[in-house]
């Protein structure tokens, strides 16, 4: 289990980092972050149960709005983990 | 740059990470704990695997009498969108030792790949700053898994909203992210085909379909646009 969770990390920094790759392949990298993260964000902020299911009106998601506005105004990380912490646990004790 | 500051800008940047695992990490222990396993069994787990999703997944499927290699299998499946980490990872990393290397390998996780590659951008950022965050997240991780695993009521559930802190986080990433109309249509389309997949199809390959998908997508809307602004001379030396 350790091999099967180390490998997918370690290959692509062994083999891909000193080489020069083309440039289709890093723009293309360059758009994984923000595929990666909004596919890691949107689903678990609209999406709940097993199986899934659609729930728009979730404390996720509400908190969300918020944050994400605090987030582009003000470009701080630590800021926004405080202010979404905060609004989440507020919205829990409503 | 001493090591010193090294040492401190990697945990200034890493404590967002650090906040979120406390409750991910105590919930875990006490599952494993529930599930058979001792302390040092989890500590183990945690230092060899170190992957959350994978290691809530193996102690629910050992518990419901799974075999290794179905648990092996399960955690591949769900560690393979670290693939896409690394190799984005991969493009910032000059004249890296091996050792380095491998020990940055160990600590990519979607929370330090995303943190990290924020600083990468902002380009004061090198190889060194980014094991200290992984190292410290992955303390962070194995204490708090541990710890759980000792009986895990010390922080009720749902305090200060903790619960919240790694989402939060990611919210703020994904902002770092959105550099230009092109990241902005990516990231939409990476979180419509990620929720409809998620919602067809049980498990998380929904992250990796969705993020390669809308990546490829992006790269080639990139392309078109190019060839309608400059035409085909332009679009043709791009191609190469």
């Amino acid at each position: 289990m350790g091999a099967v969770t180390f490998l997918p990390r370690w290959i692509p920094l062994f083999f891909l980092s000193n080489r020069k790759l083309p440039d289709w392949f890093v723009e293309w990298l360059d758009l994984i972050p923000a595929a990666i993260l909004s596919a890691l964000l949107i689903p678990a902020l609209v999406t709940a149960g097993d199986p899934r299911r659609l729930i728009l009106w979730r404390p996720e998601l509400l908190v969300a709005v918020p944050t994400f506005l605090f987030a582009l105004k003000t470009k701080s990380l630590g800021g926004t983990v405080v202010v979404g912490m905060l609004l989440f646990w507020l919205v829990g004790k409503v | 740059m001493g090591k010193h500051d090294t040492f401190k800008e990697g945990l200034g940047a890493a404590w967002p990470i650090c906040l979120g695992y406390v409750p991910i990490g105590l919930a875990f222990g006490v599952l494993a704990q529930k599930a058979g396993l001792s302390p040092a069994e989890i500590a183990m787990m945690s230092i060899f695997v170190f992957a959350g999703s994978s290691q809530f997944i193996a102690v629910s499927m050992l518990s419901a009498g799974a075999g290794p290699l179905a648990v092996i299998a399960t955690a591949f499946m769900v560690n393979i969108r670290h693939l896409l980490m690394s190799s984005a990872l991969s493009v910032y990393l000059r004249r890296p030792g091996r050792l380095q290397l491998t020990l940055l390998a160990y600590g990519v996780t979607d929370e330090s790949f995303a943190v990290n590659l924020g600083r990468f951008h902002q380009q004061n950022w090198d190889i060194r700053q980014a094991l200290v965050v992984n190292q410290s997240a992955n303390a962070v991780w194995i204490i708090c898994t541990v710890l759980g695993g000792y009986g895990g009521g010390i922080i009720p559930q749902g305090a200060l909203g903790l619960d919240y802190a790694l989402t939060a986080m990611f919210i703020c990433l994904l902002v770092f992210q959105l550099r230009g109309r092109i990241y902005i249509l990516t990231a939409l389309l990476a979180g419509g085909v990620a929720t409809a997949v998620a919602l067809l199809i049980p498990g998380n390959c929904y992250i990796i379909l969705a993020a390669v998908a809308a990546a490829t997508m992006g790269v080639v809307c990139q392309k078109k646009i190019a060839f309608f602004q400059n035409g085909p001379a332009v679009a043709k030396t791009m191609d190469d």
